[in-house]
């Protein structure tokens, strides 16, 4: 035993320590592939919004920060923006609100057309967009309703819920019935329990939701442009200047957005592990 | 919320309780009293209906036809928070989002009690885990989250504690650990618990009355010492613990005891220990009972001759032996090893005996293996 210990640590050949180092790197390499594909793009915005371009932004023309200081520079950029945000946090509201009801009823009682109604919820989310935008649109001129931008919020709102309600679904699935019995074993009634226990469980669930409807309005530009008539959406600011070439603003804009979803999810994950920290 | 149920106090009956799921009958016409202040427990295998029992006296399923009380008061159609009820889950359902002093805080806080930092202090050190209190829920063991579901529900002090399999998730030396604390934490605190467990050793520790329940039923209630010595079932001679069922007559009598003719040799079982219909009868003895001589060796009490050795296993503190009787059925018998004399070995001639008085009687019509197929430490509900 004594010599075995002593001997020197044996090492093993070089080509069994080259494939060993492979198999152990092989995943991290495929990551970064993927993730440089993915963010790409993303750079590019970005570096692009230090472009001292001008009216249009194709060409790199040297670097400023001009355009990061003034973000509103361009012309109707931030009216957009603003039409935007808007509709995006009304649509957000309505949606998740509705949404999370839906998903409650779907996920936590039987009743007759439950199961379709799970169905049809589905339906907007596997529905073209152009065909949606279509119909909504002559669905509103139909009730002698103007394009604009409570008929925009409208139309979010409809394709947000679907959305919402798969997400909360999914989180409301993972929550263990025993919790809320338990809840009602301890003296507290239905009202009670949903509020101290079911809604505390199910809200990073309906957090997400939110945050997705949001997003997906924020960035709607099909269904939007059909229905919201002579109003501005940054979306459909970025689409009408592409033609002449995008003004550096609406990089600065995008990559704002970016740093921002960045900073919620960052933070949310920050939460979320202060909470339960193994 | 404090009307009269919550603070109902006495003996909790259960008067007839049938619970059907469709076709499938849970609980089948149970009448049960739990005496206050008594640790009770309901034992028996995986689908015997202990599971639903409980939950229909906490309120979480209602019965199909049937009455509860508590006392004089009839709760059978009050909601599980509108009665003096608390359980330790299966799986303790800690609330994950609320501190351990949250989570005890709870029902205090729920019923709108006023000292809430002194009951939860108290009980916290009650369990010995006062530094444990602003901890989540995730940041503890089993065994802690076990104490915490129970200080969670013995803090409200309920006319009844219900524990669903409560020890069931923790390692068999934490397991014994806390059989012996919630005994004493029991004694303690002076409340009536209702224990529902299939680990039979643990109901035995624990209670001092249990009822053995098979396919919705009660087989046997009665306290661990009774249902042990004297079975009035196949399913309880088995399920608790192992039992030796040989066929055989009643013959006659002799003062107090039956002369049973086992395969042409003769016992006796003492009368209080029967509970066969009529002459035919299962001989129960359990295999610690058993002595195990050399053949040619005299004997005393009920002797089976004949056998012979067919596996000997040794464990420790005792010999395990398979016996082949000639009429080809296998006898258990433990054999305490504090005698100094080495094991007798495979294929040896042997004599078994007893003392008459351990031997009691079943039906014979009875299933001898009923409750033996079903290994009580493998089931989970």
């Amino acid at each position: 035993m004594k010599q075995l210990a002593d001997a020197p640590i044996p090492t093993l050949p070089i080509n069994a320590r080259i494939s060993r180092w492979f198999g152990r790197n092989l995943i991290r390499i495929y990551a970064v592939f993927g993730f440089t594909y993915l963010f790409i793009p993303v750079l590019y915005t970005f570096i692009f919004s230090f472009n001292d371009g001008g009216k249009s932004n194709l060409v790199w023309k040297g670097f400023t920060t001009a355009n990061w200081q003034n973000p509103c520079g361009a012309p109707e950029v931030c009216t957009a923006l603003g039409n935007s945000i808007k509709i995006g946090l009304l649509a957000t509201t309505f949606s998740t609100i509705l949404g999370t009801g839906i998903a409650f009823a779907i996920g936590r009682y039987n009743f007759k057309g439950r199961s379709s109604t799970n169905l049809l919820i589905f339906l907007p989310m596997a529905t073209p967009e152009i065909v949606l935008g279509a119909s909504l649109l002559s669905l509103f001129l139909v009730f002698q309703i103007n394009p604009g931008f409570w008929p925009t919020v409208i139309a979010h709102v409809m394709f947000c819920i679907s959305f919402v309600v798969v997400t909360v679904k999914a989180r409301i699935a993972s929550l263990d019935p025993r919790l809320e019995q338990a809840a009602m074993d301890l003296y507290a009634n239905e009202f009670e329990t949903f509020r101290r226990v079911t809604l505390p469980l199910v809200a990073p669930g309906i957090a997400g939701a939110a945050l997705l409807a949001f997003s997906l309005s924020f960035d709607d530009f099909i269904i939007t442009n059909f229905n919201s008539g002579t109003l501005s959406t940054f979306p459909k600011f970025v689409y009408v200047s592409a033609t002449r070439g995008i003004p550096p603003q609406a990089n600065v804009i995008g990559s704002s957005m970016f740093f921002l979803a960045l900073i919620i999810v960052v933070v949310g994950q920050f939460v979320g592990n202060k909470r339960k920290p193994h | 919320m404090a009307d009269a149920s919550t603070s109902a106090k006495g003996d909790l009956r259960l008067t007839r309780i049938t619970k059907s799921f469709g076709d499938f009958t849970a609980v089948d016409d149970l009448s049960l009293v739990i005496p206050e202040g008594s640790f009770f427990a309901l034992l028996g295998p995986s689908g015997c209906g202990k599971t639903t029992t409980l939950r229909i006296i906490a309120g979480l399923e209602e019965p199909t036809v049937g009455s509860i009380h508590i006392g004089a008061v009839d709760i059978t159609t009050k909601k599980s928070y509108q009665r003096p009820i608390n359980t330790v889950f299966q799986n303790y359902a800690l609330f994950p989002h609320l501190t351990i002093y949250e989570n005890v805080a709870f029902g205090l806080r729920r019923r709108g009690i006023k000292d809430v930092k002194e009951a939860v202090d108290k009980v916290l050190n009650l369990v010995e885990l006062p530094h444990l209190a602003q901890r989540k829920p995730t940041q503890l063991s089993g065994g802690q989250q076990q104490r915490i579901a129970l200080a969670r529900a013995i803090v409200n002090r309920p006319a009844l504690l219900l524990l669903d399999e409560p020890l069931g998730a923790l390692d068999l030396k934490l397991r014994r650990q806390m059989q012996i604390e919630l005994k004493w934490i029991q004694t303690e605190v002076g409340l009536t618990f209702v224990h529902v467990t299939h680990d039979q050793e643990e109901a035995m520790t624990m209670a001092d009355t249990i009822a053995v329940m098979n396919e919705g039923k009660i087989e046997q209630m009665g306290s661990p010492a009774d249902l042990y010595d004297n079975p009035e079932t196949a399913f309880v001679a088995n399920f608790l613990g192992q039992s030796n069922l040989i066929k055989g007559t009643v013959e006659g009598t002799d003062g107090d005891s039956l002369v049973v003719n086992v395969f042409s040799q003769r016992i006796k079982i003492a009368k209080s220990r029967s509970h066969a219909k009529d002459n035919s009868v299962l001989a129960g003895i359990r295999p610690e009972k058993i002595r195990i001589h050399p053949e040619g060796t005299p004997a005393t009490g009920n002797v089976l001759t004949g056998g012979v050795i067919a596996d000997v296993s040794y464990i420790g503190v005792s010999t395990q032996y398979q016996v082949e009787m000639p009429w080809k059925q296998e006898l258990m018998v433990f054999e305490q090893n504090d005698d100094g004399v080495p094991p007798l070995n495979k294929g040896d001639a042997v004599v078994l005996s007893w003392e008459s008085i351990f031997t009691f009687a079943l039906a014979g019509d009875e299933d001898a293996s009923a409750g033996s197929e079903v290994m009580p430490e493998d089931l989970d509900e």
